[in-house]
């Protein structure tokens, strides 16, 4: 049931406390919150970088704006409406497709109009947001995710959280939404964790309510044919959000669209540490040595420096040597 | 970055707080614990005399802190005089006075007295030698007495014990019932003392003894052997040492009491002892107010009640902190356990548990009908509000009709933090299910339980009214607390997989 702390500081787990002292407190100031916290910035700033995410249909402002939701959102087959301020996916609400009587969810479940226009003005009201503040909710384009990455996942869009540290991809996993989530994300819900070689982008590991697991429990499918495509430009834009937002500890969520490839979802300045039981492996170590490293690397530079030192061999698979050889001679 | 401010902060916090601690505890006599008892007394001294219709004043003498006793409160009445205290490096003196009296007047000073433990000598400063100047035959007869006891003696108190023997009943010699039909005894003895070179004055005490009354001062003698010790002789039976039960009412060598204006003038003194709780008696102690006797205690009652509920807020707070730090305890809201806990205190723990689970339980499902209606958020929160007094108010009247008069006190459950709760419970239902409820729920009440544990314990409601330093002492903690970097006690489970394999 329990183990001793010796054991977790030996394998480099690192604890909540750590995290918030040691990395959020010493790296993320707080003046630059806003910038992730609220979303609808973290999107503006990235267009103006060139990174790509999922496109806005539009934004509800005020309660007076609610009722034209409806012609907002016309002609457009699936969105999904969020808190701007939202915060471990709280408040976000995603329809599949538009019926003629009504938006269908993920599970399949209908809503009429009249609960979109109770939802948005729950969110403006400040319902979702930290602290209970006002609230702009935003209407997203859905993303049409990869047919590779569709046996992997019941009924939400996976993501992927890459943990950026000092600009450095050094811990990276997929969220795998299950129907024990209810196509959600979230670990804490019941998502399935699988750890990511930074390497290569193949399944290390996977977790679900924090225990190991190799198959998803709803598709059935085996994890360890899991392989991210297009992987190291999905770490460089990752790795390009320290530039964006000048936070040193930062979790990234990404999302791989059909047509558009890897685009950024959203940031959080504080990410979970549920990712160390995904890789099987405490961040310890791995930020040890970002900390070691210079400052002013450019993103691909850091991007193959991460590549090359954090490899790890997946276990679900018993290939006789890591895919290190050809993504990470970027530089 | 350097840590060292921060640990000089810290250790600067704890120096402080101890320090003020231990100064309150030694210097203000303050105990540890709330149940002890201490004896007070309560002296009453009457002065009476007869105005002679001109303008009168009266002096008397007042006692100060001394091994012992100590001060507690004075209070005087004396109805049309006007009233001053008067203090010098020789003690403390009650001035009243008054342009014109007639007939008898009474004038009364009353104090009160903590018995102390306190065994430190008070510093007197020792009285120079008087020349002293007989006239024939008393002259030969003191040289006499003077003699007899000097041959018989060491140092200047076994000279004072034995020159009072030599005037006690049976050793009383010629010499000395010669000397006794002229003089007073004590004033007589501190002149031979002084005539033989050793420094005495005559002080007034009062022997306290529970319930007497009408009782009147009574005459010591005070021989110093160097400039800072002395002892104190009771000139009747040469025992030396202040007993127990004597209070040093006037010690100066002055007279206790001076009338102008008045005849017949003479001061009474009754007194009654009793017990009472420690804290109580430090709470009315006389303040001296400098800074490191800072004390709320000197604030009128009703702010002072207040303030004992303030000043167990810190230990909720710690509780709190120690709880999600290194426990990992979730909890919905940071300090809402606190603001539970305190409403705990109102209303006893197993009211307030029952009261705070009916109310939220019920307040769940009404509020999940409200969901229904479709209403905006700030207009659903005041709607769940009003619905909680309603609860309330309702299980007030069951209760009382019922016979439980405990029901009554749920009205101190704060209504802002009912409904919030209520609302962020069953959100955090539609959202993340029962079971988080449980959790978080849950989490909230076992910290508001044990921070209710704490704050509700009598030893600590002592130490943190009494000891304003154990606030910086907690603060101290707290942000060593925040600067603890290991392992919380619930992720040593959390994290177990990951080093099975």
């Amino acid at each position: 049931m329990w183990v001793w702390p010796s054991q977790l500081r030996s394998r480099g787990i690192i604890g909540m406390n750590r995290r918030n002292i040691r990395y959020i407190g010493r790296y993320n100031k707080r003046r630059l919150y806003p910038l992730v916290d609220d979303k609808l910035k973290t999107k503006l700033l990235a267009e103006k970088h060139g990174i790509t995410s999922p496109a806005l249909i539009g934004t509800v402002t005020t309660q007076f704006e609610v009722k034209q939701v409806g012609k907002m959102i016309e002609g457009h087959g699936g969105f999904a409406i969020k808190p701007a301020k939202g915060s471990g996916g709280k408040g976000i609400l995603v329809i599949e497709r538009v019926d003629s009587d009504g938006f269908v969810k993920p599970s399949g479940a209908k809503l009429s109009l009249e609960d979109l226009h109770r939802h948005i003005s729950n969110i403006l009201s400040g319902l979702y947001s930290l602290g209970g503040a006002p609230d702009v909710a935003m209407i997203e384009a859905l993303i049409n995710f990869d047919e590779q990455l569709s046996e992997y996942t019941y009924e939400g869009v996976p993501d992927i959280r890459v943990i950026i540290f000092r600009g450095y991809p050094v811990m990276a996993m997929m969220r795998l939404s299950t129907a024990a989530s209810d196509g959600k994300a979230n670990l804490h819900q019941g998502a399935v964790g699988v750890g990511l070689d930074i390497a290569t982008g193949t399944a290390v590991r996977g977790v679900q309510f924090d225990r190991s697991r190799r198959d998803h429990p709803d598709t059935g499918h085996e994890l360890a044919s899991l392989r991210i495509p297009d992987w190291t430009n999905l770490l460089e834009l990752a790795a390009g959000c320290y530039e964006m937002t000048g936070l040193g500890y930062l979790g990234t969520d990404m999302v791989i669209d059909r047509d558009r490839g890897p685009m950024l979802l959203e940031l959080n300045a504080r990410p979970g540490l549920a990712i160390q039981m995904a890789n099987g492996e405490g961040l310890r170590s791995r930020l040890d040595l970002v900390e070691k490293q210079p400052e002013g690397m450019g993103v691909k530079a850091r991007v193959a420096f991460a590549q090359q030192h954090f490899a790890r061999r997946g276990e679900l698979k018993d290939l006789p040597d890591p895919e290190l050889a050809e993504p990470c001679v970027t530089t | 970055m350097s840590r060292l401010p921060f640990y000089l902060i810290v250790g600067l916090l704890m120096v402080l707080g101890i320090g003020t601690s231990l100064h309150r505890h030694i210097a203000m006599e303050v105990p540890w614990t709330p149940g002890e008892q201490r004896q007070v007394w309560e002296v009453e001294a009457v002065v009476d005399f007869t105005a002679l219709g001109e303008p009168a004043r009266v002096e008397l003498a007042l006692p100060s802190h001394q091994r012992g006793y100590r001060i507690l409160t004075e209070n005087t009445a004396s109805p049309g005089y006007g009233l001053s205290f008067l203090q010098d490096e020789t003690g403390r003196r009650a001035q009243w006075s008054i342009r014109q009296a007639t007939g008898s007047q009474q004038l009364y000073y009353s104090v009160r007295l903590l018995v102390t433990d306190d065994q430190r000598k008070r510093q007197i400063s020792r009285p120079s030698l008087r020349e002293v100047s007989w006239e024939r035959p008393y002259d030969t007869a003191a040289a006499q007495v003077i003699e007899r006891a000097w041959m018989r003696s060491a140092d200047p108190y076994t000279f004072t014990r034995e020159l009072i023997r030599d005037f006690n009943d049976d050793r009383q010699g010629e010499n000395a019932r010669l000397l006794l039909t002229q003089f007073e005894r004590t004033p007589l003895l501190v002149r031979l003392l002084n005539q033989a070179g050793v420094h005495a004055r005559e002080v007034s005490g009062l022997m306290l003894e529970d319930g007497r009354r009408r009782q009147t001062l009574t005459s010591w003698i005070m021989v110093f052997e160097d400039e800072e010790n002395w002892a104190l002789f009771n000139p009747r039976t040469a025992d030396q040492g202040q007993p127990e039960n004597l209070l040093l009412w006037e010690t100066a060598g002055r007279a206790v009491l001076e009338v102008q204006g008045g005849t017949n003038s003479r001061v009474t003194f009754s007194m009654l002892s009793r017990s009472q709780p420690a804290a109580a008696a430090v709470r009315s102690q006389l303040a001296d107010d400098t800074l490191l006797n800072f004390s709320i205690h000197s604030l009128p009652l009703e702010e002072q009640a207040l303030f004992q509920t303030i000043l167990l807020i810190p230990i909720g707070a710690l509780v709190v902190v120690f709880l999600r730090i290194l426990v990992g305890i979730k909890t919905s809201g940071t300090f809402m356990p606190v603001l539970i806990a305190l409403a705990f205190i109102q209303t006893t723990l197993p009211t307030g548990l029952v009261g705070f689970l009916l109310v939220v339980s019920v307040g769940l499902v009404i509020r999940n009908y409200l969901s229904y209606l479709n209403l905006l958020l700030v207009a659903r929160v005041s709607a769940v509000i009003i619905t909680v007094i309603a609860i309330i108010s309702i299980f007030s009247v069951l209760s009382y009709r019922v016979g439980l008069n405990a029901g009554l006190t749920i009205t101190f459950f704060p209504m802002i933090i009912l409904a919030w709760t209520i609302e962020r419970m069953s959100i955090l239902w539609e959202e993340e299910g029962p079971k988080q409820v449980l959790i978080q729920g849950g989490g909230s009440l076992i910290t508001a339980v044990l921070a209710y544990l704490a704050m509700n314990n009598p030893w600590i409601r002592h130490i943190t009214f009494n000891f304003l330093g154990v606030q910086l002492i907690i603060m101290a903690l707290i942000m060593l607390l925040g600067n603890y970097t290991g392992y919380r006690l619930l992720e040593l489970r959390r994290f177990k997989p990951v080093t099975e394999d």
